[in-house]
């Protein structure tokens, strides 16, 4: 029986001119996009300088912000108030601003001032630019301090430096970060929300009502509903771990096992979520909202873009309840990490649990008659 | 041995708000009783559903098929009981709904097949039961279902419902929205199965189509007025029924209404018929009264009732208020 159904159900699939290209276009022009576009990275900050005091110490610091990758000096100001147009039109993101007697006050006293203001329009460009320009400062007046040291005492003031290293992205590659979590977010799509669409179309069309007077047990019914989206779901998988490699130069750490193996139980579980969806409602506009709504949560607070740590602490709460929390962990852990399951089991039970309880609920929830 | 047997059977969709009731039963004069529909359908046997529509009929349908479960009362299929037996009876019956509800992006023979398959059962098993409706669409088999015309959906849908060789068909308005000549053609192929010893339950808002069926039960807000053959229901009808024309016919309506012997008055097509309550009232007195008023080239004769006249009037014995609209 469900061999026919299948049959039936891939054939539908197959001779739609829409979906079949489109479940490929779809990954291919995610993970073409979104791991270059979607970058949390601050680059190219735009920097105008207001030096009121043009001595050879005010030129070094400049020169010092200038060479780092992360700034572009693209104007000068002979004013604060000028320079704050640069923001205001927007062709600077930070103004510097270099005191007069910047260099005087160096010499004598051993300390000088420099006042810096970020657009904090864009909330994380200005923090960021601001923090990065105040650490090229730093790094700047602990050159002048070691010279000067050098000058007097070679003996006195031990400098205390730090050596950063990033453990598992030692580069630290954003996309590295954003990959393997974009995937995630096409399985949430491709397995949870096409077959939950596709059982409200048959109801919308009333074939459903056709199937519901004839002996198909409604676990085959569904079953023949999730089983190719599955399928499809492992092949569009094994598309971006190959568009990951071969164009990012990123590959998991780990096994591609443990990936399959979670992937698969995130699947099942994710389809539950969708059958739930579509036993509630009776048109694809219902459906459609009712994904939307979950999904822009499901994603925002997944821990793809902004750290679940970061979240307020209520905020973290409600991800307990996000499989696609576990997911995206598991999906990094095991890509940047190398976890193994034996890493992985608080995600191993949550996921086992969501996939229980959705499916469960589910199956509970569906009715062939009313 | 009755193939459909139904008893006290209600389902309603009970509006709080504006306290009106839907689906099949009406509450009774009890309160939290609900007057349900009762009926018994013989083997073989053409039994029509005669009603408007929002009447009840696809919801007696659905609870008959199991779809639905009812409020209250009992019904049997076959012999099975609806709520507690609905997997022998889905093995059973053929369900034709009344919208297109096969396969748009399937052809014709993966339909067929499909719902062949799904029964346990071949194409090739069955093939006789459904060849006479299924050679017509034949030659289109290759061709998806969706691009289909009314006609020819309908007879593949037809043939879908036929092919596991159901005892009991259920076909939930087949001939709204299709041409008088399939309409025509439909009805000769449910005689043909008739032949072939299959139940089969119909319903239909056209009153033309009440003597094509052995017997009909007429139905008004979800309760049946009146149960036996068409012919049986005509003969039923006692009043002398005139059919008057003149030249003015709105104005004749407003006229005949307002006639202290006319008891009703309803519009058919070219000519309004008029039942009395007056029987020693004649046609003559009628002429004279509408000339009075100025009606000119005025016809009255009497006809014979057909079963929309009786639907009428039995409608407008349960619920006085449905009258001249």
């Amino acid at each position: 029986m469900l061999k026919f159904l299948l049959e039936k159900e891939f054939k539908q699939i197959l001779r739609d001119s829409f979906l079949p290209r489109m479940i490929f276009v779809f990954p291919v022009v995610m993970m073409l996009l979104l791991p270059n576009a979607a970058n949390m990275e601050v680059k190219d900050i735009n920097v105008c300088i207001v030096d009121n005091d043009h001595s050879p110490s005010s030129e070094r610091l400049i020169q010092k912000i200038g060479a780092s990758p992360y700034f572009h000096i693209t104007s000068t100001a002979p004013s604060y108030r000028q320079g704050m147009e640069n923001i205001e039109n927007e062709t600077a993101d930070v103004i510097v601003e270099i005191p007069v007697f910047f260099d005087k006050s160096l010499e004598k006293e051993s300390a000088a001032k420099v006042f810096i203001a970020s657009n904090a329009v864009n909330g994380t460009k200005g923090g960021l630019g601001s923090s990065y320009l105040s650490a090229v400062v730093a790094d700047f007046s602990s050159e002048i301090r070691a010279e000067r040291i050098q000058v007097v005492d070679h003996h006195s003031s031990p400098a205390i430096t730090t050596a950063t290293t990033y453990a598992f992205n030692q580069s630290l590659n954003f996309k590295r970060f954003m990959v393997p979590a974009i995937m995630v977010q096409l399985l949430t799509i491709l397995c949870g929300f096409l077959p939950a669409l596709n059982i409200v179309s048959e109801k919308e069309k009333g074939t459903i009502e056709q199937l519901n007077v004839t002996p198909i047990k409604k676990s085959t019914f569904i079953l023949a509903k999730l089983i190719p989206f599955w399928t499809i779901g492992f092949i569009v998988l094994s598309i971006c771990f190959l568009l990951g490699r071969y164009i990012y130069g990123i590959y998991p750490e780990g096994s591609l096992l443990t990936l399959y193996f979670f992937a698969g139980i995130f699947l099942l579980a994710i389809s539950g979520m969708g059958l739930l969806i579509s036993n509630s409602s009776s048109t694809l506009q219902q459906a459609m909202f009712v994904m939307f709504f979950f999904l822009v949560i499901l994603i925002l607070m997944s821990g793809l873009f902004t750290p679940v740590s970061s979240m307020p602490q209520w905020a973290q709460y409600i991800t307990i309840f996000n499989p696609l929390k576990y997911f995206i962990e598991v999906m990094r852990m095991v890509y940047l990490k190398g976890s193994t399951i034996k890493d992985l089991t608080t995600q191993l039970y949550a996921l086992l649990s969501f996939m229980i309880v959705l499916n469960g609920w589910a199956v509970m929830s569906y009715r062939k008659n009313s | 041995m009755y193939a459909i047997q139904v008893e006290g059977l209600s389902k309603n969709y009970h509006s709080a708000k504006s306290g009106k009731y839907a689906g099949l039963g009406k509450p009774s004069a009890s309160p939290d009783q609900v007057d349900g529909v009762t009926f018994d359908v013989h083997q073989g046997e053409i039994f029509g559903i005669i009603g408007p529509d929002g009447a009840g009929k696809t919801t007696l349908f659905r609870i008959l098929t199991t779809l639905l479960v009812p409020d209250s009362g009992t019904a049997k299929v076959d012999g099975y009981d609806v709520v507690t037996e609905l997997k022998d009876i889905r093995q059973r019956v053929g369900y034709m709904p009344g919208k297109f509800s096969l396969y748009q992006d399937m052809t014709v023979e993966e339909n067929l097949n499909f719902f062949a398959t799904v029964f346990n059962t071949t194409v090739e098993e069955n093939y006789e039961l459904v060849k006479d409706i299924y050679q017509q669409i034949e030659p289109f088999k290759t061709r998806r279902a969706g691009k289909l015309s009314g006609g020819m959906k309908q007879k593949l849908a037809l043939s879908c419902a036929l092919i596991h060789k159901p005892s009991v068909l259920f076909l939930d308005e087949p001939t709204t929205g299709v041409d008088p000549v399939s309409r025509k053609e439909f009805w000769g192929m449910l005689r043909k199965l008739k032949e072939q010893g299959i139940t089969i339950l119909v319903s239909t808002p056209y009153m033309d189509e009440a003597f094509l069926c052995d017997r009909i039960a007429l139905i008004q807000d979800g309760i049946f007025l009146q149960i036996d053959s068409p012919q049986g229901i005509i003969d039923q009808f006692a009043q002398t029924l005139w059919a008057v024309r003149s030249n003015n016919m709105s104005k004749l309506l407003r006229d005949l209404r307002a006639h202290p012997a006319v008891d009703t008055c309803f519009a058919f097509g070219d000519v309004h018929h008029v039942t009395l309550s007056n029987d020693s009232y004649t046609i003559a007195e009628l002429h004279d009264y509408l000339a009075q008023l100025g009606h000119s080239t005025i016809e009255v004769h009497v006809i014979k009732a057909g079963i929309e006249d009786c639907y009428m009037q039995l409608a407008r014995r349960v619920d006085p208020h449905s009258n001249n609209h």
